[in-house]
């Protein structure tokens, strides 16, 4: 504890990041909640002095009204519902094989770090590119240049393709895009986690369990998931965090009209919705579903905690 | 079951590959466990002792030799297949288990013909917490108990399935002091009971000495010595085996064999035979030092230590290999630090002379 003598100076080194984090953090949020009570805001009412809104819940109201806005939610919920687990489970698996060989492990770890540092939009158009269908799909008279490169696999295999992003794809296959995308994306950060606690796993634990003939699937439950399990509640928790801020990877992919040419804006999700609503200057929208997502990443987070508190040892 | 190696050997490579330089960890240990003893393996470390163990386990390979449990040659045989109870030197319990899942655990990987009901894993989890008496604590986690009773949950789950053989890495060095004794002589108790061969590592030559049917006394993956502890100790092969049993240590004199009587630097202490003229290193128990007025071996007292039914008399002499002489003496000598000299007898069994080549033994008869 310092003495309270020497107080001033730890404030005072503290006060440069207080105040930036008083301006550009702290700030921004106390004025986010005002503009989502005050009905009616608008810039431009408010800085011609009109002082022509007045308090309540009607911005939040209008949200909920929306049927944008129910989509969005349903897009931002099935997104984290399916990508959540699935990249936990895949990262835990990469990890507990990455963690048990030698040779090549450097080179493999450097191979699934990759996404981590590269851009999400890029990613995105790559993965665009891969699934496009070249061409004119849909239409009457199908005129196809190439399939892309998903499509050209799947008929190797003796397949059918699938109209998976182009004009007339179906909401699941933009779906499917979507999920593979973000999955893969979330991997590495998650490999990485998972990888650092599994290497600071006691050695003897799996001697111990080798000198009782455990089979390798109970080792992995048994043993290495609960010792590993704050690591992996720490995942789902970010993952979970992470999915509900899910944008980037939408524009990626579909660009700016966020779905199909033919249905704009299918896929939205929260932060979409925000954007759009700043678009439109409506700050009080955004502002109220900026506080929605907010509750309910916050209810999600404690249901992970408490879900966490029985599952997670030590 | 009787634990057979013949000729085992551990080469480790070297860490560097541009030398060369392998590592013996162990030399062509040749031993035969007798069924149902407790066999202590002793060494400073680095002597090859655990890597003995590990072998024995199967958690490492053999670089050469054969090992065979009973009649099966296990050598090829992975640590799953084995059999074996394992205690770790940190005990490697579960954490995130309780202690009754801790035992229950090696049961439930049980297969074929093996495999218990719950009802019947449950009752064997009971008789082997039972054995080591922790029965009262088996819904605790193994954070919550203290080293001693960790000890015996590690014991517990390695006995709960039978093995073939038991197996303890330094099993009382988390230990503290009094807890250790009593430890020990519950490890003792244990192997007793239920009669499994049980071969156990340890740096502590008392703790050794102390509960062992037999004792490996190892030296840089050599064996120097096997033998029941007293034999070992009252007959040692060489200086390094003499020096490493008993406390206090042995002291170690510079001395030589010259027309039939061994000198103690100058000093003649004893007449013997059988070994030719020659600079010798002589090894003297400290119990084996007798006052006596007019005894040959003459030391300076520096010191009275008093043990109660004993006296430690530590002394100096010009030929003492280590800068003090410490001899103990029964009690009702009564002792007067004031004078210029202490002199003493020796015991003839109680001195043990070396090669001052090899300190290998000089065996030799009292004249």
């Amino acid at each position: 504890m310092v003495e309270s003598k020497q107080q001033w100076k730890a404030w005072l080194y503290l006060s440069p990041a207080i105040a930036l984090l008083l301006v550009f953090t702290v700030w921004p949020i106390v004025n986010t909640v005002r503009m989502a009570l005050l009905e009616d805001y608008s810039i431009a009412a408010a800085s011609g002095g009109d002082r022509v809104f007045s308090l309540g819940i009607g911005n939040f109201v209008k949200v909920a009204q929306y049927q944008n806005f129910l989509t969005c939610l349903k897009n931002t919920a099935l997104l984290c519902v399916a990508t959540v687990p699935i990249s936990t489970l895949l990262a835990l698996l990469v990890a507990v094989a990455l963690n048990s060989i030698k040779p090549l492990r450097k080179t493999l770890q450097t191979i699934f770090f990759l996404p981590y540092v590269t851009n999400s939009i890029a990613i995105g158009m790559v993965f665009a590119a891969m699934f496009n269908i070249v061409g004119s799909v849909g239409t009457r008279r199908p005129n196809i240049v190439t399939l892309g490169i998903i499509n050209n696999v799947i008929e190797f295999f003796g397949g059918h393709y699938v109209n998976w992003i182009n004009t007339g794809s179906s909401y699941w296959a933009n779906m499917i895009v979507l999920i593979i995308y973000i999955v893969w994306n979330a991997l590495p950060f998650k490999i990485l986690i998972l990888l650092g606690g599994l290497q600071s796993i006691n050695k003897q634990y799996y001697e111990a369990a080798k000198v009782d003939s455990t089979p390798r699937w109970r080792v992995l439950w048994r043993i290495t998931v609960p010792l590993l399990s704050p690591m992996i509640a720490y995942v789902v928790i970010t993952g979970f965090i992470g999915g509900f801020k899910e944008y980037t990877s939408i524009v990626g992919i579909f660009g700016e009209s966020l779905g199909p040419a033919h249905a704009p804006g299918r896929l939205n999700t929260m932060v979409g919705f925000i954007y759009e609503a700043l678009e439109q200057y409506h700050q009080g929208r955004a502002s109220a579903a900026a506080l929605i997502l907010f509750a309910i990443i916050l209810v999600v987070t404690l249901i992970n905690l408490q879900v966490s508190k029985k599952r997670v040892h030590y | 079951m009787k634990i057979v190696l013949q000729h085992l050997t551990k080469i480790f490579p070297s860490r560097n590959k541009k030398s060369d330089e392998e590592v013996v960890a162990v030399s062509d240990f040749d031993f035969e466990i007798p069924d149902g003893k407790l066999i202590g393996l002793l060494g400073p470390s680095g002597c090859g002792k655990s890597t003995t163990l590990y072998m024995i386990s199967g958690l490492q390979k053999p670089s050469s030799g054969k090992i065979f449990f009973g009649d099966d040659d296990v050598t090829e045989l992975s640590t799953e297949n084995r059999g074996i109870g394992l205690v770790f030197q940190n005990y490697a319990l579960y954490p995130h288990m309780t202690v009754k899942q801790n035992i229950l655990f090696p049961l439930q990987n049980l297969k074929g013909e093996d495999k218990m009901t719950k009802e019947q894993m449950l009752q064997r989890a009971y008789e082997a917490a039972k054995l080591v008496q922790i029965e009262q604590l088996l819904d605790r986690k193994p954070s919550e108990l203290s080293g001693g009773q960790q000890q015996r949950v590690a014991i517990a789950r390695a006995l709960v399935k039978m093995p073939r053989v038991l197996l303890l890495d330094e099993p009382l060095s988390n230990l503290d002091a009094r807890l250790r004794l009593q430890t020990r002589e519950e490890i003792r108790r244990i192997q007793k009971e239920t009669g499994i061969t049980t071969v156990f590592v340890t740096h502590d030559q008392e703790e050794a000495m102390s509960i062992s049917d037999m004792i490996v006394v190892m030296k840089a993956g050599v064996v120097q010595q096997i033998g029941q502890p007293q034999d070992v100790y009252d007959d040692p092969a060489n200086l390094f085996v003499a020096k490493f049993l008993g406390t206090p240590p042995i002291n170690v004199f510079d001395g030589h064999v010259k027309g039939g009587k061994l000198y103690v630097g100058e000093d003649a202490v004893l007449e013997i035979g059988g070994v030719a003229d020659q600079e010798v290193a002589v090894g003297i128990r400290p119990e084996g030092f007798v006052l006596d007025d007019n005894g040959p071996l003459v030391c300076k007292p520096v010191n009275v230590e008093v043990m109660g039914r004993d006296v430690s008399v530590v002394s100096t002499h010009p030929a003492s290999v280590n800068p003090l002489v410490r001899s103990i003496i029964n009690a009702d000598n009564r002792f007067d630090l004031g004078n210029e000299s202490v002199r003493y007898t020796i015991k003839p069994h109680k001195i043990f002379i070396f090669s001052k080549d090899n300190e290998e033994r000089l065996r030799f008869e009292v004249k």
